[in-house]
């Protein structure tokens, strides 16, 4: 997994609640086996004025004007300013897969869907919880353009006037995504705890382990 | 010792091991598996080299890309066929049970793994796939996940979790006639919104929940990720356990009465503390139907299309607006004038039999209006196809100039080539109303089986409980 220490870049307000995952990346780009490539498709509906398929060379599409992502301002943005519940709906990790492979690192909302916040640390984006009022003023402030410094290792984000607004994150999460560490390998350090308990479980439920099953 | 709740129970049944962070290892007993949300999964296994840790933990179905008409000339659209021949691949390169495309037994992946009981309770169950929350239906641990955890599942058999808080949400009274599980959910999302259930399991109680049929209780539970929650909840009774006497994958004779026994302990004691409580009376709910693009936008049929100005906060009055202009409506109409051009009766939320037979029974001796172009109904499996050809709900369906097709997803998400045009309005019983889900353009409105058919045979929303 891709690591995150510290970024500073452009800020992208995507001023709208409930962003759901098919907002996000529309249904017919999963069909794709790949986890790469879908960047060109991340807010299909919304970035071009046609509609997008899977394969389309997306240079060529007619792009939408008023989208924020396609304001020269915003060209360059690396974190994404938005609404409360962004990430809701379905639990595709095609998602964090679309946001990554744009080039979005950071999100910034005041809340998250659980499924798409657990996906982003999968992915090295690092999703941040601010109050409401803190997001307000960062809207505020992204509007005109505006580059953040984010650190991981701090927990802080900082504006370009100098405002430093602390965030929170848990322990295990944050050591991840520092060292971009492998979740599998983590959890296979735990082999003998995992056995153990599937020994316990198979005396206590043995139906849970049946011999055979249908096939 | 102290009294807990049912998802504490499930969840202290599976910790192999609780960090100090309050992150924690939990043990998984199911992973359901389908086409869309595997491939990645596999691949990863593929690099790193590793095996599944218990391979008949798993059971894969292709659903969400499968056409619903012409089986036997397989899938048209290359990149669908690729993707469903990768699982079929997959499976058989790891040694995993697959129910494949032409099996009697495919179906939605939430529609067959509790039709061949292979959802007990008590069971942890993930999916990739944020309905797996139907599950929860029969006192089982179960939620989404993404396609990172899928194949930390399938090499670990584990996954780190944080255990989320409590909720319980209970609906008490008697439901009117001819309402259904699918207007409660509704109804209960109308009143959490959307994230109202974020962080949270949610317990559903109350008598309109016991007495709900096990079909029933999988539409509550399918719909509590509507609501933010990724877990559902229902305690275990004997509506339960008659459910999964003799299903294929229940345990028989002696495991089963142990299970049985077992089974009893699956709901919260009397006292356990929840972080959030929340009463419905059942007399307050009547039919649902939504009017905008998030299951929160929902109103009784006998309401109007609202008006943004009345709405105070500025997000969400922009919120709404944008909402009537991509649903096409305007503010004041009474939801009863509003006419549907596609009919969607079929997913992992309303596509059971019993969803069928209510469909069936508002449709009987009647035919599908005018101006409704398509009425589509889509059985959630093979089996539950079978079902209905044998009471002959098939014949009702075509008779009355509805379309009856092959088990998948189909029009819930179109992925496959069932799908409304841009500006089509559909009345389904599917579970998302997002812009875009039934087709690039397509506006969706949310109903019950009863609600869709009858909108079907008259052309527009009609309230049910008037006919
Ligand atoms: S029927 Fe719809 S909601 Fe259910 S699994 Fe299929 S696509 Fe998802």
């Amino acid at each position: 997994m891709k690591a995150f220490t510290r970024i500073t870049a452009r800020v992208a307000p995507l001023d709208r609640a409930n962003i759901d995952t098919d907002a996000i990346i529309p249904k017919q780009f999963l069909k794709s086996i790949q986890r790469a490539g879908f960047g060109p498709y991340l807010f299909d509906e919304w970035r071009y004025l046609d509609h997008g398929e899977p394969g389309m060379d997306c240079t060529d599409r007619p792009l939408n004007p008023e989208f924020v992502l396609n304001q020269p301002l915003f060209a360059e943005a690396r974190i994404l300013l938005t609404r409360e519940n962004f990430g809701c709906g379905s639990s595709r990790e095609h998602a964090p897969w679309a946001l990554e492979d744009f080039g979005i690192r950071a999100i910034i909302a005041p809340s998250f869907a659980d499924i798409f916040y657990n996906n982003c640390f999968k992915n090295g984006i690092l999703p941040i919880v601010l109050d409401a009022k803190t997001v307000d003023e960062l809207f505020t402030l992204a509007g005109s353009g505006h580059d953040l410094t984010i650190d991981l290792e701090l927990q802080t984000i900082a504006t370009q006037d100098g405002r430093v607004i602390p965030f929170e994150i848990d322990a295990s999460r944050k050591h991840r995504l520092l060292h971009g560490l492998d979740d599998i390998a983590l959890t296979l350090q735990h082999r003998a705890q995992i056995e153990a308990y599937e020994a316990r479980r198979r005396s206590a439920a043995p139906w849970l382990f049946p011999d055979t099953v249908p096939t | 010792m102290t009294a807990k709740t049912l998802y504490d129970k499930i969840w202290n049944d599976h910790l192999v091991l609780a960090e100090d962070d309050g992150s924690a290892l939990i043990y998984i007993d199911r992973q359901l598996i389908h086409e869309v949300t595997s491939p990645q999964a596999f691949e990863g296994l593929r690099l790193s080299g590793r095996k599944p840790w218990r391979r008949s933990a798993n059971l894969a179905v292709p659903d969400h890309n499968v056409p619903t008409t012409d089986r036997q000339a397989g899938i048209s659209d290359p990149i669908s066929r690729l993707q469903v021949e990768t699982l079929d691949r997959n499976c058989a390169e790891f040694g995993i049970t697959e129910f494949a495309m032409s099996d009697i037994r495919q179906g939605v992946v939430h529609v067959m793994g509790p039709e061949q009981g292979a959802t007990l309770p008590g069971m942890t169950i993930v999916c990739g796939d944020s309905h797996t929350s139907t599950h929860g239906a029969f006192g089982a641990l179960a939620f989404g996940i993404g396609t990172s955890e899928v194949e930390h599942v399938l090499a670990t058999q584990c996954l780190v979790q944080r255990k989320a808080k409590n909720m319980r949400v209970a609906v008490e009274g008697t439901l009117q006639p001819g309402l259904t599980a699918k207007d409660v959910i509704l109804a209960i999302i109308g009143r959490l919104g959307t994230a109202g259930g974020t962080g949270y399991t949610i317990e559903f109680t109350g008598s309109v929940i016991r007495d709900l049929s096990m079909e029933g209780r999988m539409t509550v539970c399918n719909m509590a990720i509507e609501a933010g929650a990724r877990a559902g909840l229902i305690a275990v009774d004997a509506t339960t356990v008659n459910y999964l006497t003799n299903r294929p994958f229940a345990p028989k004779g002696a495991l089963w009465d142990q299970a049985v026994a077992a089974w009893a302990h699956l709901h919260s004691d009397d006292g356990a503390h929840f972080d959030a409580e929340v009463e419905i009376r059942a007399e307050d709910i009547r039919p649902q139907v939504t009017w905008g693009t998030s299951p929160e936008m929902v109103l009784p049929i006998d309401g109007r299309v609202p008006d943004p100005n009345a709405e105070a906060d500025a997000t969400r009055r922009a919120g709404i607006q944008r909402a009537l202009d991509y649903m096409g409506l305007k503010p004041g109409t009474p939801l009863t004038d509003v006419a549907v051009d596609k009919v969607f009766i079929g997913s992992c939320t309303n596509g059971r039999i019993e969803d069928l037979r209510a469909a069936a029974a508002v449709v009987q001796g009647r035919q599908r209006a005018s101006n409704v172009r398509l009425a589509l109904v889509v059985p959630g499996s093979g089996l539950v196809k079978e079902q209905a050809e044998r009471e002959g709900l098939d014949r009702i369906f075509r008779e009355a100039g509805f379309e009856w097709r092959e088990p998948g997803c189909s029009m819930c998400l179109a992925m496959n080539a069932d799908r409304l045009e841009p500006g089509e309005r559909c009345a389904s019983t599917s579970n998302r109303n997002f812009e875009g889900r039934q087709g690039y353009g397509g506006r969706t409105h949310l109903v019950s089986p009863a609600m869709a058919a009858a909108a079907a045979v008259h052309g527009h929303f009609v309230d049910i409980t008037r006919l």
